[in-house]
């Protein structure tokens, strides 16, 4: 039957290409119009190992994603680089999710999905930057998770896998099944040819909505969510700091005075 | 105890008693019973197929006997008999939130003989010490670690828990509130209480550090954050301070623990670990290519600091991903970071701003990283940086110091 993997997708709008952020005054959340949607960047090493470990292993890659029906497009792309299967988790009622209501979400989809081997998951997502949906969905579906993963060996009914953490790698014996958040570096996600994206157009794209699922009303969405955005603002990055432009001694010689000045060189 | 066995389900199969990490279950008469020393971390409840096992968990109506959580706990994170850093910062933080809820604050010590780590927990402010000490904890593993932080929890009740946003805490933390139902924010980088509500407020950068969000936890306890570290400052040590140190009792079962640690690399290439760097030399497009970084190593070296890399650089192929400072990379928050040949996207921005003082080398006077810098030098860094390191290693050497003090 070959590896059931799952891979969580998350469609993210690309801030790569924001000028700067607009806030609704009124409603105190960010305007997303005119700015393009990604598949989380971090999310496609994620894609691009699952595939890989199919085509050495055989098996099965289901591409599932949480979002409004325009997510559809990044699990499109999800299949152009090779998934077989593509879910859509939509329904007015998961808007609003934290963390933990979007993962357990998920894990009430993957219930559904039923036998599965290996969940990949990008480290974080780009646009909340938390990396907490993968080890929440691990801890709800009871299976070990190994976070920061920049290696992938698959040794019968485990993993080798290889971690990065502060000043080094660590390197885990973990069994399957399992939970991986991946780190860019692991591979080199795949371009989509145009036959493929092509093709992937004409896919069905299953779509579940919360009575799919099966799950407990109250513990998707914003009621579902223990944590609440109180309040959002635009940061002011710009530091008022001086610019010079002098003769490449002179300029070293002037930066050395000012980290003398600042305590920083002593 | 918030934790039931329904005798008209359980048909004694037993499971429940192979998962627990305390080993505190047993088959008596075909049914399973607790015994004592459980944590109530729900592993038995997870395993069970029939549902015999219940426990009292938040709902959306939220944690129940939410007052009686009380007190700060901060996670002390320990790599090989030696405090994170991180740890002291939060411990500095802890105390301020503890102070204004007139609260007391804790610290979780989880490891195998790390009894010498609780004095300066206490030195650092924690008023008590939790104490978990197991061989099999010597080395970080999720599971192992959950289970002790669900002890820890579980007896103290705090009202806020606190953990460095390292990858061992961003690890932990989220596998920990899934299992207590409650709410965690990531990467904070500001805390404080709501006068009135006395709710932690958890700031943090979100959307590519274009904005700032602010976050509570109102129904559900503990209130949990992850901390970026570097963020907080260090809180002077008062080496006479005294606390009580309060030993955890439980063995946790070995085969409980699913992954194990094989081998642990350290890393040559880097003269200082980047998260950890006080000063930070990074590089990117405007190196032209990756021999080109020597330069840049040169330098990071007289002034004792890290290298790392934009993500062109990266992309690039000049250095591998673990050098790279930004969105898709590592956040650093040094005393002194220098961007050389750098534009300044928004990704690298983010990765960057905490930083105390931002100084940015770049041929192009229009570059976006000026907008951030502190100072700026509009040349030619293949010039610059080599004055720059001549200039550092000349005061250096007539200082007499040689390296940077860290």
């Amino acid at each position: 039957m070959g590896m059931q993997i799952i891979v969580c997708i998350k469609q993210v709008p690309d801030t790569a290409e924001i000028k700067r952020v607009q806030i609704n005054p009124e409603t105190g959340t960010i305007i997303r119009e005119g700015i393009p949607s990604v598949v989380n960047p971090l999310d496609e090493y994620a894609l691009e190992e699952a595939v890989r470990i199919k085509e050495k292993q055989g098996g099965k890659v289901t591409v599932l994603s949480m979002g409004p029906a325009q997510a559809e497009d990044a699990l499109r792309k999800g299949l152009s680089m090779g998934a077989d299967e593509a879910i859509l988790l939509c329904d007015r009622a998961f808007a609003g999710a934290d963390t933990l209501a979007t993962a357990y979400t998920l894990s009430a989809a993957i219930k559904k999905i039923g036998r599965f081997d290996l969940i990949l998951c990008g480290q974080q997502a780009i646009d909340g930057d938390t990396g907490q949906v993968g080890p929440s969905l691990a801890e709800q579906l009871h299976v070990p998770q190994v976070t920061y993963v920049n290696r992938v060996e698959i040794e019968g009914q485990n993993l080798r896998v290889r971690r990065e953490v502060e000043g080094g790698y660590e390197e885990l014996h973990c069994p399957l099944p399992a939970l991986l958040t991946v780190v860019k570096g692991i591979n080199e996600p795949r371009i989509p040819t145009f036959s493929s994206l092509a093709e992937a157009m004409e896919r069905e794209i299953h779509i579940w909505t919360a009575g799919d699922l099966g799950a407990e009303a109250d513990r998707l969405g914003l009621e579902g969510s223990p944590t609440w955005v109180v309040r959002i603002w635009t940061p002011e990055v710009r530091r008022n700091g001086q610019v010079i432009e002098n003769s490449p001694a002179e300029a070293a010689q002037k930066l050395a005075s000012f980290l003398k000045q600042k305590g920083i060189l002593s | 105890m918030g934790i039931q066995i329904d005798k008209d389900k359980c048909t004694g199969c037993g499971r429940c008693l192979a998962v627990c990490p305390f080993g505190c279950m047993e088959v008596v008469e075909r049914k399973a019973i607790i015994k004592e020393g459980c944590t109530v971390c729900g592993a038995c409840r997870d395993v069970c197929e029939f549902e015999a096992v219940a426990i009292e968990r938040g709902s959306s109506r939220g944690t129940p006997d939410i007052e009686k959580y009380s007190g700060v706990l901060v996670f002390a994170e320990q790599h090989q008999g030696k405090l994170k850093d991180c740890t002291l910062e939060l411990l500095g933080a802890g105390k301020k939130l503890a102070d204004k809820l007139q609260q007391e604050l804790a610290a979780a010590l989880i490891g195998s003989e790390v009894d010498m780590l609780c004095p300066p927990l206490f030195a650092h402010g924690a008023d008590k010490v939790y104490l978990f000490q197991d061989e099999i904890l010597k080395f970080y593993h999720t599971d192992p670690y959950a289970a002790a932080m669900t002890a820890v929890i579980a007896q103290q009740k705090p009202s806020i828990v606190l953990f460095g946003a390292t990858t061992t805490g961003r690890d932990l933390a989220p596998r920990l509130a899934a299992r207590l139902r409650t709410g965690l924010t990531a990467d904070c980088t500001e805390l404080e209480i709501e006068d009135e509500s006395g709710l932690l407020m958890q700031i943090r950068p979100a959307f590519g550090g274009n904005i700032m969000a602010s976050i509570k936890c109102s129904n559900y306890r503990p209130q949990m954050a992850t901390v970026r570290p570097k963020v907080m400052k260090k809180p002077v040590p008062d080496i006479l301070r005294r606390g009580e140190i309060i030993r955890i009792e439980g063995k946790i079962n070995p085969k409980t623990i699913r992954t194990k640690v094989i081998q642990v690399i350290e890393t040559m290439d880097q003269i200082v670990n980047l998260e950890e760097a006080e000063i930070v030399v990074s590089g990117g497009r405007g190196l032209g290519k990756a021999e080109n970084f020597h330069l840049l190593e040169e330098l990071a070296k007289s002034l004792g600091g890290a290298v790392g890399a934009s993500r062109a650089a990266v992309d690039a192929g000049w250095k591998p991903h673990s050098f790279q400072v930004g969105q898709t990379g590592k956040t650093v928050c040094p005393k002194l970071y220098i961007a050389c040949g750098i534009s300044g996207a928004i990704q690298h921005l983010v990765g960057i701003q905490t930083s105390d003082m931002i100084v940015a080398v770049n041929k192009d006077p229009e570059a976006p990283i000026f907008k951030v810098a502190d100072f700026g030098i509009v040349g030619d860094l293949f010039q610059i940086i080599p004055e720059l390191t001549q200039v550092v290693r000349e005061f250096k050497g007539d200082n007499g110091s040689g390296e940077c003090e860290r």
